[in-house]
């Protein structure tokens, strides 16, 4: 019998679940790499080259390379993992937050001085 | 003999800690959060635990997709503040309590919650940055940390229930301990946030301050709040609120609230901190 999942109606959010995190495994354990400072010089001088030593998926690493976060979301990664790479990258949470709502992160800043994203229309599909 | 005296409730957020070690906390942004720990701090002065119970979170720092315990104990001496992509926080190392630590362990297994047992453990800004604001920038902390961290990350994580019963099984565990001991056990993260996807930003002020108002007199309400409740009107992290839940299992049912605070924003998140005395 499938198992319930209730939160796959909840709109612009991926629960990084069991089934999740099995598919991400290598992506993750990618990120994981890059908290070691030789690792990420490598990874800066040559991304491709890097990503290939790891056994993800193609549409894994391009997504990488893109910095597409919620595509890395979708194909398993999860955000305290992929902070790894935007930690590498000098940008911060709020800055990476802001990437995956389409706001620039000054819009993004004052929605959340503004008291943040109401709940109200965003807890069901 | 051992014994909890007090509990402290606390979000997590790592820009906290950033603000702290950057010397940012006086500006204009930050004021008004560190504000909130003012009368913390006092009281802490004067009801300072030899021992904290510290539950929290680890966030992709010591445990990776590897290893993912669901409840876990720290047995070591020390613990090395985490590097979690910017280099350890500056701050001092974590002293452990390992006898206790391993009391606890023993105790609690056999009290049927299966814990998994830690020796070195890096501890990342779930665990240093409550201690920022309960004790600022001492040279060192001035009491001892046991680290229990619960599985917050990979869904799901233990449910509301489970957590506020390891929580009596910790009390049982402290109160037979023969040292004379004033322990503290203190519940981190929360409260609402979402750090990921379209609906990052999502804060919920009316569901945490709910939360709040049920925490010291009527935690049982609690309890029962499905995982789904959470993701859904906390926001996928606000699921970290489940942790609070072990530091309040683990106090008397009556409380004195001590302190109360909220606050939104640091940065992604809405920080809620309270305080509660067994009597």
């Amino acid at each position: 019998m499938a198992l319930d999942k209730p939160y796959q109606d909840i709109p612009g959010t991926t629960i990084f679940d069991a089934d999740m995190a099995r598919q991400g495994f290598h992506l993750n354990q990618f990120c994981m790499s890059l908290m070691k400072a030789e690792n990420r010089e490598r990874f800066k001088a040559d991304q491709r080259a890097y990503l290939d030593e790891w056994p993800m998926t193609e549409d894994q690493k391009l997504a990488v390379l893109a910095r597409d976060y919620n595509r890395m979301m979708s194909l398993g990664g999860n955000i305290y993992f992929l902070a790894k790479i935007f930690s590498s990258d000098g940008l911060s949470f709020q800055h990476a937050a802001a990437t995956m709502t389409g706001m620039s992160q000054p819009e993004y800043a004052q929605m959340m001085l503004d008291g943040g994203r109401s709940p109200e229309g965003n807890m069901y599909k | 003999m051992a014994k909890i005296t007090a509990s402290v409730y606390s979000s997590h957020v790592p820009a906290i800690g950033a603000a702290l070690d950057n010397g940012k906390s006086g500006e204009d942004y930050w004021k008004p959060l560190f504000a909130g720990y003012d009368y913390s701090k006092e009281w802490i002065r004067e009801n300072k635990p030899d021992v904290v119970l510290l539950v929290y979170n680890d966030h992709a720092s010591a445990f990776d997709s590897n290893f993912v315990p669901t409840f876990a104990i720290a047995t070591g001496e020390e613990f090395q503040p985490a590097d979690e992509g910017w280099g350890p926080r500056p701050v001092p190392v974590v002293k452990g309590h390992s006898r206790l630590a391993a009391h606890i362990a023993q105790s609690v297994i056999q009290d049927e919650f299966d814990l998994t047992v830690v020796n070195s453990l890096d501890v990342d800004h779930g665990l240093t940055v409550p201690l920022s604001l309960m004790f600022g920038q001492p040279e060192e902390w001035p009491c001892l940390v046991i680290p229990v961290a619960v599985n917050v990350v990979l869904y799901p994580p233990p449910s509301g229930k489970r957590c506020f019963a390891f929580g009596e099984a910790l009390k049982r565990a402290v109160e037979s301990f023969d040292e004379d001991l004033n322990v503290q056990i203190w519940g981190t993260g929360g409260m609402s946030h979402q750090l990921q996807g379209p609906r990052a930003g999502l804060i919920n002020k009316e569901f945490d301050n709910a939360f709040l108002d049920r925490l010291a007199d009527d935690p049982q309400a609690l309890v029962d709040i499905p995982h789904i409740d959470y993701v859904r009107q906390a926001g996928s992290e606000g699921i970290e609120l489940v942790m609070w839940l072990v530091a309040r299992g683990a106090m008397q049912s009556k409380v004195v609230q001590k302190h109360r605070f909220y606050h939104v924003p640091a940065s992604n998140t809405a920080v809620g901190h309270m305080i509660l005395e067994n009597p």
